[in-house]
Formats: C-alpha cells, structure tokens, sequence
C-alpha cells in the first residue's frame, strides 16, 4: 500500500523463497520452520518455550487482530503469558494486521515482536508454505531480509530444554500437597492449572535431582527439541519411579516417561501444532479434541511390559499418552493445560491431585 | 437409544419464508442421503416441491402434504414409522414433532424421537426451563422473563429497566420482537405478540455487545465438540439473520474463544442433546461477561452456514448421531482419511452477507433490528476479510460493485443511518469514513467493533489510492493491493476512468490471476482430494491442477431472493446428475450457503464464489471447459451470457444472440411482429412525452418495465398520469443500462404458462398451466394449476403453436419458458425465458418427467425421444401456491400486484383441483375450520362478482362481518351480515377490535387498484389481518375458488396419499 514496506523472505533448505514484508524486529534469523493451525492464541503460541528455536507459520490467514494484552503479574506469573519472553526465533503470517482492537490490549503484535527482538513477515502464501512443509516434512529455513549469508541452524541438534529450563528451583502456591514440576520450558499455564488446585509448586531445573527432597508428585513439563537430548531428566524420573509417589507428564513430559519406561521416541514428519487434536482414549468411545504442540512423539509399540498406551491420535494413530498398568504413572502428549486452546482435558489436573491424596 | 431405527419419518420446512429458508432443503436432503448410507427405509413429509428433497431419488416415499400434527399423523398411521426426525425441517418441523408428542401420536404409533429427545427440546425452546436448566450448570443468561399478559409484561420490563427487548417463545427468526424503550412500547409490542402465543419474553437488552454462536455436535457417548464459531459484524441489537457475520471469530482472544466453547459444551452436555446444536452469546466488548442468549436444538441457517463455511457436513453427521453412531466412527467427507471427531482448522475467512428485497414491498420500513427481514443470503470467502467482503456484496446482485466506487448512493444523513440502520449501513459506513467520520465516532453510533471499521477503512484508503493514479498506468503493486482487497476489474476501472476490459488486459500483462485455494477443515495439515474451491489474490500458487478435459462449467442461480429461490438449485443440481450421468466432469459455480448445489459431493468441483464476468471467465481460463450452461440458475447467469459468449466461452444450449433476441424487449417484440404473434401493445421509451402519447393512444392502465429483469423489479401498473411519471422515474433509476419498456396492460385476463424443452428449434416436451388469479398478478405470486381446468382447448392449441414457432425462430436447444395472457381464445405473448423457470420443477414432479434432465441431454447434443402428448392425460391435478412472509415484513401492504412478493411456494396433488388447492393453501399457512368471515369486497363489479361465493358460504352456515358499503350490498341482496366499522372511523363495533380480539376466521378483502399505496382502512385491515394471524385473500379470483372448494371438501376429504400413489 505504501513504499515505506520492508522487503524480507523466508528460504527453506529444499531451496523454496517466498517474499513478503517485515512487520517485526529488523533481524536475519534461522531456525526451524513449522507451521500451526490454531485461529486464535498467538501471545500464548509465542511465549510458548516448547518453539524456542523455531520460525513459526501460522496458517490461520488474519493475525494480530486483538494486539498484545497489557503485563500483569498473578501469583508470580503474567497471567496473559506462558513466559516471560516471546520464545520463536520468527513469526510468518499472511496478513498482518496492523490495527489491533481489544480491551485486554495495550501493544501490537508488532510493536511486541520489535520488543523482544523477534522478526515477523507477512504477505506470505501460508498455505503454500504450509504445503510444502507437510509434504517435505519440517525444513530448516531462515528468514532474511538482505542478501547477507546465514548459515541454516539445526536447533533440533542441540539441547534446546537447557536454553530455556529455569536454573534454580523457584516455588509458586501454598497448598498442603507439594508437585515438583521437572522445567524443561514449562508454559505457565501449568503451574497456573496446579496452583488453581490448591497444590504447591516447586519448578526445578531440567537437570535437577530433586529425588531426596520431599514431594507429593511430580509433573515433567512441555519442552522444545528432541527428548533424547535430556538424558539427566530421564535419568532422573527413572530413578524417581523407584519410588510410588504419583508422575504425570505433559508433551515432552510424555516422551520423557516413556524413554524412563523404556519406550523409544522418533521424530513426526511435520509434528503435530494446533488446538483441534482428536485424541481417543483407548478402549472407551471417548474423544477428547486437545491442544498440541510438539514436534516428536513417542513410539507406541516400543512400550515395555506393564504399560499400555493411554490415548491414541484419532487422524493418524500416534500415540498420545501412556499409562502404567498398576503404578501411578501417566502422561500425555497434549496440554491439558491449553492456553491456548480447548481446555477439555484440564479434568487431568484433577485426576493427578486425587492420586497424591 | 433403544432397537436402531428401520423406517424413519422425516419432516421438511415446508415453503420458503423469511427466517426459514433454503438451508433446511440442505440439512433435510443430507439426513436423507445419511439414513439411506444405513439401509434406512425413509418417508418424507414436505409440501415444498421445488426442494432437491423431495426429489426422485431421495427418500423413498414422498408427501407434499401440509407439515401440520393433523396431516403428519394420518402419515405416521398410514406408514407406521418407527422413528421421527425433527431437527432437520427448522421451527415447523420442531413445532409439528413437539405437538405431536404432547398430544401422544408418537407414543401411540410407537415412534421413537431420533437424536436429541424432546424434554430437551422443551428446555430449549421454554424460556423458563431453559435458564433454570442453565442456572444449574452455573452459566449465565440474560435477564430474562416469561411473561402470559400485558401488564405482567409492563411490570418486568420495569423490574429489568429500560431498554428491554420483547421476544416470542418458539418463534423463527426473532418474529415479533422488537426492542422498547418505554412502557407504552412494551405494551403496543406485547399486545401484538401475545396474539401469535401465549407466553412472550420481557429480556436485558444487552446493546452493543458482540454476538458470538458456536456450532456444536454431540453423539450418545458424550463426545462434545465445536464445529464452528461465528462473529456477527454488526452486534447485539440487530438479528443474527440480519447480521454480517463471520467465522471464525475475528476480534476474540484465547480466552475468551475457548471460554464460551467450553460452556457450550458444557450446556449442551447437561441439556442432553444428541445431534447437533447452535448456542448464541452476547459478549461484553470491555470485558470477558457474557450471557447465552438461545440454543436452537436443532439444524439451523446457522449452522447450513456453518457446514459450508467448514466444509464439515453437520446435517450429515447430525443424523448419523440421532442413528446411535460416535463421532469417532464417522468418517469425515472431505479429508477422508479423518474422522468426524475434530474440529476443522480454517485457513480463509468467510463473510456471510443477508440479502433484503425491502424495495419490492409496499410501506415496509427499510429498518433492520431484532427480527428477521433480508429473505437469503450469500457466503464469500477469502484469506483477508477485505477481499470476502467486497466479493459478498458483488454476490448480493443489488447492483453494488463491492463496498465502494458503486454507482450511486442515496443515504442522505449518514449519521441517522449508522445510528438507526437499513439494509445500506454497510454501505454508511465507507461513506461515513469518506466523510471524514473517525473510527471512534462510528463506533459509538454503530458499537461495530473498531476491528471490522478499520478493515473497512483499508478499503476506502485503496479506493483513494486509485483516484490518484490519473492517466498514468496503474502501478503493479497497487493494482494487486485491490485485488487483494477484493476490488473487482469493474470496481478499478470505475475508479481509473477505464473500462473493465481494460483492467483485465492490465492484470494479464502484470501476470496478476486469482489463485485456486481448497477448503480442506484442516487448514493443509492432511493432504485432501477436496474438489471444495474458491479463488483468492491472496496466494501465490493454485491448490489444484486443471487437467479434465470434458468438464462443464453450471452456473448456480446466487442468493435466494424474491423470484429466484430453491426452484433454481433444484435445475442445477438435476442438470449436473444428468452431466455426471453422461459421464462429464462437472463444475458448479455457486456462492449460496442455503443450497445443495453448494455440497461438494453433488458435483466434481465446486467453486463456492461469484457469479459475476469477471470471475466466471477467470475460472473458464483455469478450467478450459468444454463449455458453460446458463440455463440452470435463473437470471444472474442468463444475463452473462452475451458477455460470455463474446469473451470466447463456449455456451452449451441456446445461442447467446438468441437469449439476446428473447431478453432485449424491442428485438423480441419485432420478433413477435414479424412472425404475426400477438402480444399486447408496447413501445420503447425515451421520454415521458412518447409514454404519455402512448398511453393516450392505448388507455390506461399501462404495465412499465425495464429489460433483463426477473421477478418484476421495478415493475408497475400505471392508472393515471401521476403514476405513470412515478413508475417511469423509478424504472430507469433500477435499470440505466437496459431500454424501458411501455405496454398496454389487458384486464380481466387469464395468464397461461409453458415450460419447455426444445432441441435445435424442435418442441420435444413441454407442460401448459394457468392461473388461479387474472393477468396482473405477478406469475412467481399466482396460484398455478397443471394440467389447466379452466382454459379452453383452443387456447392451449395456440399457446403450444406459438411456442413451438418461437422454438424454430429462436432455434432454441434447451430450457424454456413462456408466459401469455388469454382472454376470450385470443392469446398474447407476455414473456419468453430461454432458460429454466421457477416452475420447472412444478411441472417435472407432477409430470414426473425430468424436464431438466431432457434440457441437459438436448444441451449436450444427446438425441431424446419426444414426449407424446398423450402421455400428460393425467389423472390428477397439481396445484402449486405461493407463500408470503408478510407476518415479518412489519408494515408492508399484504397485496398482490405486478411485483413478486412471495419468497416461497408449495406444490401439491389431488384427485381434483379442489383436493389439490386446498393442501396447497393449508401448507402456506390458511386454516379449517372457517365459522366466520369478514367481507370487504371493493368495487362493485368484484362485489358483484363475488355475490355468488357470498351464497355459498351463506348456505355453509357462515357468520358474516361486512365493513359500510359490503354489508350495504350484501342487504340488498338479501345477506345479512353485522356491519363494522372502519379503522380510521373509530367508531364501535370496529373492524379493528373484532380483528385483533379473535372473532375472524378468514379475512376477504379486495384491494380497489392496483397500486394504491396511502395508509387506507383496506391496509388496516389487511395488515391487521396478517399481523394476527387470519387467514387473507385478496384476490377475486382466489378468493372464489377458495369458497367452491371449501364449500365441497372438508378435511377428511383431502386423502393422505404419496407422490408415488398419485402417479
């Protein structure tokens, strides 16, 4: 519309360009590229740590339409927010909208992106992007705006959890039960669903060997990356179901399990981001529509004796929680926690806190 | 859910009316398709004949009977169903299904309620019940209250405090209610309302709110979910079905998205519905507050919007629940790798815009509100709420471009209009910015939220853009900056000086095309052999590859509106089977949620966007089709057809130089000249003079009319002279493009109609019918009867003449249609369509000969047998009767005259006319038993005409109210009847207090011209008679075959027989 746009474009490794606009920060990045489906939730998706790393493509087409909600701190946390810092390496959208309305509102989307420092482009066919993605599986790309050379950026090759894991213990809440919540980017929405439950928290780094301190469960939180790159956090939960003290585990909380049970993880062709998920709980008629947001997944047919497969994806059969047969260990692959989508599942917490008592 | 269901009955919507449209052909004709995947033996009760329901081959026994408990009972005693269906025929069938229970017909048949059950039901549609129900569960609904009386209603309206709304239990789409601001408000409005039921709602009004609906699915193991979610554009105050409304939801956060979905389902868990539901809210702009307003337990225009906005089959699903399935069962259509158990991912936007037809009534108020006036509606989608706009009012045909650069504009106080809005606040709203109006300012008169103002604002700073590009070539990036902002080429060219063809050359030499997008519910995360389309300048390359080299292109037939309804999706979707039969790849092109045209299984491809030049050739150049038929969907399509054929599209049927020679007045007129044809006197106008010289010469009255025009737009009947300038001014305003055109118009008149198909000038099937009503009353409005009972053998011999001479002059290959007026074995030609007309279903069902399916094979060049005459020797008799929505449009004037006022009409069969004709007229609302009538017959020649019905109904024992000069001429001749006085008199007994108290049957009222518009006692009376529910004939003709049926027929006489029993 006018000459003040800024030129910027989104190059995949199969060699694809798409050339569109920048709306946020003024910064080549790279990353890896996924793409989500949600119609709404964007400040949650972006704070979200389990994209740390990633260039993000949203597929619904009209984004920033209801700007940046305004910070307030609740119990410790930003209540708007599932961390304190936008977590993308990149945002690509097909229309930006560049006037925001809502009550809740205070910045736009790209005044926040410019904030953190995180680059934004719009006028994108993101179906097309969206397309290539699906056919050729998740690709490295990197946005950028000048013929500047920039090496693609495999994030999946490194300890990710470590980049975003608190690195001391922090406590939240002051309920009678205590859950250690194992931080491997933990969205807050999770602590927000175990304080709500009258439940303390005490949020302990990845690494952090809590097995001697005194609990009543433990929840291992979402995370980004790959779950083989967090062998001590295995490790550690292995050693932690030596004792009955109830388990839960949320996204990569589930593939962490499941390598403590045994059990083999592999990574999805294009992973699994959006809030329309249909989850089937095995063995019952009941589906549950789920948020998600993860890239790997656990190999359902590796689980070793005494574990069953708890709920299974109802599009494409992977699994989506697991269960032990007798103890009271349990995770699933979406976030009942949501925020953002469905909260259908937040039953869970429930369930969880009737297990410690 | 006990034994699963063997044979189940299923209850249609009956006529098309405002509020209760199209969209329940669709969700009726998808319960059926599903019953039958199951084996399920189906029996349909609908008398709405133009339907695809009703057709052939789908259920397998049809009634086109009245969907009354009366009727559906000798149904369900004769077939012995042993389940109902009652969500898939709107507010008729749940009212019908609801009284059939309450009575205990279904308990006594053994007929089990398919899907959601009706105590739920109750909780829904019973005010009461429904916000204790929801009270329980913790959710919040508007303060509201159920009150039986006025002053109860007075004494609430306080309690809440001012404004409040008035609302009807039980009402579609919002009749009768209205908003008060005061006690004398709330009284006028509950006064009326409490005639039509006995319980109206005293409510919050929870002005500017957003409006939010969800549409929800549940099965019988309690998966819940949510299909879609809808916003409406304008807020709370102007009714859903007034609203433009979008999905999803654009100005929600996280939050509040998933909030309201979560008390959705939670309400809809606790009400136990199984099937499918919509749940409105109003929402607090400045916070996260909301209320639930309604939950319909059933398919609605919602959710027909819905499943087409998605491309997730809601009406298909619904009955597979109702049969006991699991939504992880179902599979879902469009991927087919996934199941129905999902929520679909949109990747586009969808604007659905409300069509109005306000223009066609005579002192209705253009004001939109609380209840329900616009009579269909059009979806557009995009991937910028810019582009779906724009492309939505293009679909409308009311003669915009888009939101901007129209031809004209008349709104006068812009600030009055935003404020108090008509059909044009959209349109307001870009003038308002023009204008200099802030956002802000716009908002505090409208509460539109600034989201929506601002994109319209984009708009309007586009249109700014290309008033500065002068006589220099129009920048590339601009020129797709329009487009992507939805501009058409004729928009830019408007604004550029140029014209359209040059745009397009422009855009081809910038390499600037739309774009093929799928809808696939799942935003591209699963590949999808979805053929479901739509065209975007918001891309960069197309989903789908071209290959077919055999396909045809079916225009559909846009928004229903008066004159152009369901009857035009039934030939779409008829020719198309045919088309697949014969073994092409067929392409609808079709943008009206209402229709089943617009289902992606009935065709190969199905681009859901406009019917507009431009569009339709972008998608020939995609597509290189064998060729296009026009012949299907009415005028919009018809009137592409010069164009088209200019542009280098191959049209399959009728040449277009010769829809030309029909269309075009003057050359059609000479066409009748040369051939010896009658026709009544007409002239081409230019100036008032000639029309005044013109209608000296011939003598009043004289019909005025522009070319290319369906349904009588802007079509009159002049007595005077003052009327005929009036009439003049207004037809030229409508139609600039196309000459007016004069004729002499012939009272006392039968009208005879043909429709037909010919091959290559050759008659080979055709069906004569004649109307009820004298010439002068528009054809979509007259009652039709087939075979005809009252002509003459001589005039049937010569209409058939003419239309075969004009079959070999036009060389006609393919639909037509042919309207003459008859008086005395003396025919004239009124009318010739080349294309299908509105009565082609009619004549197909009650021939049960596809008239369609021949004109598909003649098109495509198949050799088809003649149909012999002989073979129409029928042994029963058709009558189709138009249904009028009056009731909703408050204030018009309940006549008939030149102009189509009908938005629906039924079709029904008897051993005689009389059986026929009063199935008919029960279907459209009239009502046994009659025990008095009030008579107030018009000038003396319709009295004297009527003397003899007056007799009649006198030996039948009837209770006779006449108002001065009636009762004056009914003692003369030895009637007595008690005398009331006119409205404007006051004076007691008054026909207004016997009116609104109960004390008539039937109202029988002849207007005494043909245009008279003043607020008269014979409006009073006709409008009190609509307002209260009488029935109402005012129509001579009617009115007298009305009388001779009822006088030899009761109700027992009218036999329960199906479509297939009859033939």
């Amino acid at each position: 519309m006018d000459n003040k746009r800024i030129k910027a474009r989104i190059e995949l490794e199969d060699g694809s360009v798409f050339h569109g606009y920048s709306f946020g920060a003024h910064k080549s990045v790279a990353g890896e590229v996924v793409f989500n489906t949600s119609m709404v939730g964007y400040p949650e998706s972006l704070t979200d740590p389990s994209y740390y790393g990633q260039i993000l493509v949203l597929t619904y087409p009209l984004i920033g339409n209801y700007g940046i909600p305004e910070s307030k701190i609740v119990d410790g946390l930003d209540e708007w927010f599932e961390s304190s810092r936008v977590q993308i390496a990149g945002l690509i959208v097909s229309e930006y909208s560049f006037d925001y309305q809502h009550w809740s509102a205070n910045k736009s989307l790209a005044q926040w992106l410019i904030d953190h420092d995180v680059p934004g482009l719009y006028g994108i066919d993101t179906r097309m992007l969206t397309k290539r993605l699906r056919e050729e599986g998740s690709m490295l790309g990197r946005l950028l705006f000048f013929t500047e050379a920039l090496d693609f950026y495999d994030p999946n090759k490194v300890n990710l959890v470590e980049q975003v894991s608190v690195t001391e213990p922090i406590e939240f809440g002051s309920g009678q039960k205590k859950v250690i919540l194992i931080d491997c980017g933990a969205k807050d929405n999770i602590v927000r669903s175990l304080i709500a439950r009258d439940l303390t928290v005490r949020k302990v780094p990845w690494n952090y060997d809590f097995t001697n301190e005194q609990y009543d469960g433990i929840m291992i939180s979402n995370g980004p990356g790959d779950p083989k790159m967090c062998r001590q956090t295995v490790d550690i939960v292995r050693g932690a179901m030596d004792k009955d003290k109830p388990i839960f585990g949320i996204c990569m909380g589930n593939q962490i399990l499941s390598l403590a049970a045994g059990a083999n993880t592999y990574k999805l062709k294009f992973g699994h981001r959006s809030q329309n998920q249909p989850c089937v709980e095995v063995g019952t008629k009941r589906c549950y529509i789920t948020s998600q947001n993860h890239g790997y997944a656990v190999d359902g047919r590796t689980l070793p004796a005494g574990w069953d497969p708890w709920f299974v994806n109802a599009n494409d059969d992977t699994n989506e929680g697991i269960r032990h047969k007798t103890r009271p260990f349990l995770s699933v692959q979406f976030h009942p926690e949501a925020a953002p989508g469905p909260v259908d599942t937040a039953i869970l917490f429930d369930d969880f806190k009737r297990m410690m008592i | 859910m006990t034994t699963p269901a063997k044979k189940v009955i299923i209850l249609g919507s009956s006529a098309l009316k405002i509020g209760e449209a199209g969209e329940f052909d669709y969700s009726g004709s998808q319960a059926i398709k599903a019953l039958k995947e199951e084996g399920v033996y189906t029996v349909l009760v609908n008398p709405n004949i133009a339907t695809i329901q009703t057709s052939g081959h789908l259920a397998d026994q049809v009634y086109f009977l009245p969907v009354t408990p009366y009727f559906v009972e000798q149904v369900i005693q004769k077939e012995k169903p042993d389940g109902i269906l009652l969500g898939f025929g709107g507010q008729t069938a749940l009212n019908c299904g609801l009284e059939l229970d309450s009575s205990g017909v279904l308990a006594r048949y053994g007929v089990q309620v398919l899907g959601t059950q009706v105590e739920t039901i109750r909780n829904t549609e019973d005010r009461e019940h429904f916000v204790e129900k929801l009270n329980q569960i913790d959710v919040k609904t508007a303060r509201s209250f159920a009150v039986g009386s006025v002053q109860e209603a007075e004494q609430r309206a306080e309690e809440i405090g001012f404004p409040v709304m008035i609302r009807i239990a039980y009402a579609l789409g919002g009749l009768g209610s209205g908003l008060c601001n005061n006690k004398a408000q709330v009284r006028e409005l509950a006064q009326k309302a409490l005639t039509y039921t006995k319980q109206i709602l005293v409510e919050e009004y929870l002005l500017g709110w957003k409006e939010i609906e969800y549409e929800i699915v549940r099965d019988q193991f309690d998966n819940c979910l949510t299909v879609c979610n809808m916003e409406n554009f304008d807020p709370m105050g102007i009714h859903t079905g007034e609203s433009i409304v979008i999905a999803p939801s654009q100005t929600l956060s996280n939050r509040e998205y998933h909030k309201l979905r979560e008390i959705a389902i939670r309400t809809v868990r606790h009400l136990g519905v199984i099937g499918e539901c919509n749940i409105q809210y109003a929402l607090d702009p400045n916070s996260e507050d909301y209320r639930v307003i309604e939950i319909n337990a059933r398919l609605s225009r919602s959710s027909a919007l819905a499943s087409k906005a998605t491309g997730y089959p809601l009406a298909h699903v619904a009955a597979k629940l109702a049969l006991g399935h699991s939504l992880i069962d179902v599979p879902n259509s469009i991927t087919k790798v996934t199941k129905a158990s999902y929520e679909p991912a949109l990747d586009y936007v969808v604007v659905k815009i409300p069509r109005w037809d306000l223009k066609k009534f005579k002192q209705v108020s253009k004001k939109i509100g609380s209840s329900m006036k616009s009579v269909g509606e059009v979806m557009a989608i995009g991937r910028k709420f810019e582009e779906a706009l724009q492309k939505g009012l293009r679909m409308l045909e009311i003669g915009a471009s888009g939101l901007v650069l129209n031809r004209q504009f008349d709104v006068v106080d812009l600030e009055k209009e935003l404020a108090e809005p008509t059909d044009q606040r959209v349109f307001a709203l870009a003038e308002a910015i023009k204008a200099g109006m802030t956002i802000d300012k716009i908002h505090d008169l409208t509460h539109i939220d600034n989201w929506f103002l601002h994109k319209i604002k984009n708009i309007v700073e586009i249109e700014e853009q290309l008033a500065e590009v002068g006589e220099q070539r129009c920048p590339q990036l601009l020129l797709l900056d329009a487009k992507q902002h939805g501009f058409s080429d004729e928009q830019i060219a408007r604004a550029l000086g140029k014209d359209e063809a040059h745009i397009r050359e422009l855009r081809q030499a910038y390499n600037l095309t739309p774009f093929v997008k799928q809808i696939d519910t799942l935003a591209a995360e699963y590949p999808a052999q979805t053929n479901y389309l739509y065209l975007t300048y918001n891309g960069a390359e197309d989903d789908v590859q071209f290959l077919e080299r055999n396909a045809v292109i079916v225009l559909g037939g846009g928004a229903y509106r008066i004159g152009s309804s369901v009857e035009f999706d039934w030939c779409c979707v008829n020719s198309v089977m045919t088309l697949k039969e014969l073994s092409y790849q067929t392409i609808m092109v079709n943008y009206n949620p209402e229709t089943v045209s617009t289902d992606y299984d009935e065709c190969d491809k199905l681009y859901f966007d406009e019917l507009s030049f431009e569009t339709v050739l972008d998608i020939c150049e995609k597509e290189k089709p064998l060729g296009v038929i026009v012949s299907m969907g009415g005028q919009i399509p018809n009137n592409l057809a010069l164009r088209l054929d200019k542009a280098g599209v191959n049209l399959l049927g009728t040449s277009a130089s010769n829809i030309d020679n029909a269309e075009d007045r003057h050359k059609f007129s000479k066409l009748l000249d040369d051939h010896n044809i009658d026709q009544p006197e007409w002239r081409e106008l230019t100036s008032m003079q000639e029309a005044k010289q013109f209608s000296d010469k011939v003598g009043f009255p004289v019909l005025i009319r522009p070319s290319y025009v369906l349904s009588g737009a802007a079509m009159s009947v002049a007595s005077t002279d003052e009327e005929l300038l009036k009439f003049l001014k207004k037809a030229s305003d409508i139609s600039s493009d196309h000459p007016v055109v004069i004729s002499k118009f012939i009272e006392n008149a039968k009208e005879i109609e043909i429709d037909a198909v010919a091959q290559e000038g050759e008659l080979m099937v055709y069906a004569i019918s004649e109307h009820v009503e004298n010439a002068g009353v528009h054809s979509g409005d007259a009652t039709l009867v087939l075979p005809p009972q009252r002509t003459y053998l001589e005039t049937t011999r010569r209409v058939k003449k003419i239309a075969r001479l004009l079959a070999q002059k036009l060389k006609i290959n393919g639909p037509f249609n042919m309207q003459f007026v008859a008086k005395d074995n003396e025919v004239k030609v009124i009318e010739l369509n080349l294309r299908a007309s509105r009565s082609f279903p009619f004549v197909s069902k009650i021939f049960k000969v596809n008239f369609i399916d021949i004109a598909t094979r003649v098109i495509m060049g198949r050799h088809v047998p003649k149909i012999d005459r002989s073979a129409f020797d029928l042994e029963y008799v058709g009558v189709k009767a138009p249904q009028f929505s009056f009731t909703r449009l408050i204030g018009a004037d309940p006549t008939l005259g030149v102009e189509m006022a009908s938005t629906g009409e039924v079709g029904c069969l008897g051993d005689d006319f009389d059986e026929a004709f009063l199935k008919a007229l029960l279907s459209v609302g009239y009502k046994l038993p009659i025990k008095s009538v009030l008579l107030s017959t018009g000038p003396i020649e319709s009295k004297a005409e009527f003397l003899q019905s007056t007799r009649i109904l006198e030996s039948m024992g009837m209770q006779f109210f006449a108002t001065g000069g009636t009762a004056k001429f009914m003692q003369a001749n030895g009637i007595s009847a008690t005398k009331l006085h006119w409205p404007l008199t006051g004076k007691q007994p008054n026909v207004t207090d016997f009116l609104e108290n109960g004390k008539i049957d039937l109202v029988i009222n002849i207007p005494k011209n043909y245009q008279e518009e003043e607020l008269t006692n014979d409006y009073i009376i006709r409008r009190r008679a609509v307002d209260f529910a009488i029935p109402l004939f005012t129509n001579l003709q009617l009115a007298r075959r009305f009388v001779e049926a009822f006088s030899r027929k009761t109700m027992k006489d009218l036999q329960i027989k199906s479509w297939a029993e009859h033939i």
